[in-house]
């Protein structure tokens, strides 16, 4: 293959060879990261509180739940965890292929700025009321049409860079970010394949009807999960947690074959989200049983990710930002065991459409993508910023001890809370007649809604002072580094 | 980079001599237990996919020939023929029959309970005490339309002004103001008029001249004291009872703009022995005649 630069194994050594980084791009991305993650809380905070106490949403239709919800869940998925995850692919990619950023200096910041239009324009289009009303989808044509050019160019980017690697392997984080970036692509294009309305209309109808429509989306839907979500986060673990335990990854075998099987598996789950419904028999019974064999290669990466720290667990005790990164692998553990449980059909009714599927989904969300990214900028922000260290170790504890219990709160309030609103909606009474009242099970998890609201409360506070921990560090004179620059295969960048 | 396999001395594994920006990995096999449970839901997957329904496209039912269609329709047939019977001599009976009798009465109280709160309770009230606005109290003696079983199940079948049902509640009151059928000082007089009824009037001479007013334009509906008309719906207004708020800004309102609230009509869309239940169950709020 005639691509510059690109390493021949068979070849054998190639000789090292300075590259450049580019790197003001993924400092402005890791800033994106960190301000659209407050942002994400802090709408997920207010939405809370609108459950609990519905007249603050004001009675005014752009503060209603139903438009800020998808402004909370695209700020957290797409805007918190999509610039994380371009952040450090586009980090990760260059540093373990010895190479520079295919497309250079443009290509990234092209990609940051389309990337922060496409979050501003989605999240306008959420609160003025425009949105296919598609869960994670929620975005028209014309955002879509805009975040398929970014993504394509991100692809060429993070691809071009493979390709001109001086490695002869491509290292697992890099599998892990390239299946992310493709799978999301093709998901993106065949969910929101629609028909504008045409005259000047910013709606649209989709392609699909019916219960293919259903299907399609909760193929999106579910491997939004599988692919953005776990994928694309597991690659950021492959990369950061050895780096922070100064340990060797635990398997290069188990490596390669929970990546196969994860990537094989996954995007046959989704049907598990229509259990009981117009869809097919068939469809749920595979929906269900592939999410039983997807157990073992999810759990493939946590024990890759735990393991790797044998002979480094002492490093716990003395860094916090590992500590993140660690219990996000047990987050993730969890949630990759509860989300096969859930799939089996019998837990299904009872599950299904209750809190217990919110709570599920945050533990997932807050700790596993949410502490694994938290781990990751409080590597990278001394790295990008040529620091020697963090500001203060001890706020990142404070930091870690404050989410971690805003996660308990939240997720037990939600399995406590969507257990019982399962049992009352099925009770009835000894003439045959309903125990219960929807009303009633609302009124029932009220206090739920408060802990709940209370939980979030507590994570974000933790990211603000994450904010200002970084703010410190980014600004400390007394913690520039020297040394870091001159280091080989490191040239400084330009002007800071 | 050239591969330099090296041993880790903590875990005594071998590297697989790859390197990248520092990073290596060590050469350890799958762990045992992990494999061993992966071709366990290899396994069960395969078996559960034989017992139930896995081949697309061709109606293949598994071999427990399990289909959920098949599942549901005999429990939801065998809780009908149990509830059957009963509901059979609901539909048959009058509501006034039904609560007169014990054992009806019971079940059908149980069953207007929950069918309240799934259905009505929205606007009424969980206790049927109703709501701020225009949903009126179904707990005490001041009704619209009648207390009776016959009144209530007539109004929960047919509803009000819903533009659906021909023999729905209701008639319209005229927008006095907005029509221009009184002046904003006659509808004033009318208002410290209906104020004077429960003594809290503050203008006597508007309240005079109110009075011909009402004796004019409101008395034909609402009766010469303010009685009200159950024939009409329209309330009365000698009492504290308001609807839509007995403040002399509201009545304003009232008396200009006109009210007109509106309830569906139930009988299309509830099983008749629901709306007799619901009708029993009503009456026993409180207000029953």
């Amino acid at each position: 293959m005639a691509v510059a630069g690109y390493a021949d194994p068979a070849a054998g050594p190639v000789p090292e060879r300075d590259f450049e980084m580019v790197e003001a791009p993924i400092r402005a991305f890791a800033i994106a990261t960190v301000f659209w993650g407050v942002v994400g809380f802090l709408v997920g905070v207010t939405i809370a509180s609108e459950l609990a106490w519905p007249l603050l949403n004001l009675d005014l239709e752009w503060t209603t739940f139903g438009r800020l919800r998808p402004v909370h869940t695209s700020a957290v998925i797409f805007a918190f965890g999509g610039n994380a995850l371009i952040c450090t692919s586009l980090y990760v990619v260059q540093k373990t292929c010895r190479a520079r950023l295919f497309g250079g200096e443009d290509m990234g910041w092209f990609l940051f700025w389309g990337y922060q239009f496409f979050i501003v324009t989605a999240a306008l289009g959420y609160v003025l009321g425009v949105t296919q009303g598609k869960e994670y989808a929620e975005p028209e044509w014309y955002v879509d049409l805009f975040l398929t050019v970014v993504w394509v160019a991100y692809l060429i980017a993070f691809g071009g860079t493979i390709l001109r690697r001086q490695e002869p392997h491509i290292y697992v984080a890099n599998w892990f970010y390239l299946a992310f970036i493709i799978t999301i692509a093709m998901l993106h294009l065949v969910n929101n394949a629609a028909l504008p309305v045409g005259g000047g209309s910013g709606q649209s109808y989709i392609v699909w009807s019916g219960v293919q429509d259903a299907m399609i989306q909760w193929w999106y839907g579910h491997n939004a999960v599988g692919f953005f979500l776990t994928a694309g986060f597991l690659g950021m673990m492959y990369y950061f947690i050895p780096k922070q335990a100064e340990r060797p990854v635990y398997s290069y075998r188990l490596s390669i074959v929970h990546f196969w099987t994860l990537i094989f598996l996954y995007i046959w789950a989704g049907p598990h989200h229509l259990h009981y419904t117009a869809l097919p028999d068939w469809a749920q019974t595979l929906g269900m049983v592939f999410s039983i064999v997807l157990w073992m290669p999810s759990w493939g990466g946590m024990i890759n990710g735990l393991m790797t720290l044998s002979g480094a667990w002492d490093k716990l005790r003395t860094n916090p930002a590992l500590r993140f990164s660690v219990t996000a692998v047990g987050f993730y553990g969890m949630s990759t065991f509860e989300g096969p449980v859930m799939s089996i059909k019998a837990v299904n009714s009872l599950s299904h459409y209750t809190d217990w599927t919110i709570g599920h989904v945050h533990s997932g969300a807050m700790g596993w993508v949410g502490f694994i990214t938290f781990g990751a900028m409080y590597y990278l922000f001394p790295k990008l910023w040529r620091k020697s260290a963090l500001y203060s170790e001890k706020l990142v504890s404070w930091h870690f001890w404050l989410a971690t219990l805003g996660i308990v709160f939240y997720i037990t309030a939600m399995w406590v809370s969507g257990i019982m609103q399962g049992l009352m909606w099925r009770s009835y009474d000894e003439l045959g007649f309903l125990q219960y009242s929807f009303v009633e099970t609302v009124a029932a998890m009220h206090p739920y809604y408060v802990i709940r609201m209370f939980g979030g409360l507590l994570y974000l506070s933790g990211a603000l002072i994450m904010v200002y921990n970084l703010w410190k560090t980014v600004r400390s004179e007394a913690l520039a580094e020297q040394a870091y620059a001159a280091q080989p295969g490191f040239a400084p960048a330009a002007a800071e | 980079m050239p591969t330099k396999v090296e041993k880790d001395s903590i875990t005594g594994r071998e590297t697989t001599g790859h390197q990248w920006d520092g990073l290596k990995e060590l050469n350890t096999p799958l762990p045992k237990w992990w494999l061993y449970v992966f071709y366990a839901c290899i396994a069960f997957a395969i078996v559960w996919a034989i017992i139930y329904p896995s081949i697309p496209m061709t109606g293949a039912r598994g071999l427990s020939g399990w289909t959920a269609r098949g599942a549901i329709g005999p429990e939801l047939e065998a809780e009908r023929q149990s509830r059957e019977p009963m509901l059979a001599k609901l539909r048959a009976a009058t509501p006034a029959q039904i609560a007169a009798d014990p054992a009806m009465r019971a079940y059908a109280l149980a069953g207007g309970r929950i069918a309240f709160a799934n259905n009505c309770a929205g606007c009424h009230g969980s206790g049927g005490q109703g709501a701020a606005g225009g949903f009126p109290s179904l707990a005490d003696d001041d009704w619209l339309y009648g207390g009776s079983f016959e009144a209530i199940h007539g109004t929960i079948a047919h509803g009000v002004r819903n533009g659906a049902d021909a023999d729905a509640r209701g008639i319209a009151m005229p927008r006095f103001l907005a029509d221009g059928l009184l002046t904003a000082p006659q509808v004033n007089d009318v208002a410290e008029h209906l104020l004077g009824f429960t003594g809290r009037a503050t203008d006597a001479a508007a309240a005079e001249r109110g009075a011909a007013v009402f004796a004019e334009n409101c008395a034909s509906c609402h009766g010469e004291k303010g009685e009200g008309n159950r024939e009409m719906g329209a309330p009365r207004l000698n009492d504290q009872v308001w609807l839509y708020g007995g403040d002399k800004a509201s009545i304003l309102r009232s008396v200009g703009y006109a009210r007109a609230g509106v309830m569906p009509d139930w009988a299309g869309k509830l099983d008749p022995a629901i709306i007799n239940m619901l009708t029993v169950y009503v009456h026993a709020l409180g207000g029953g005649e």
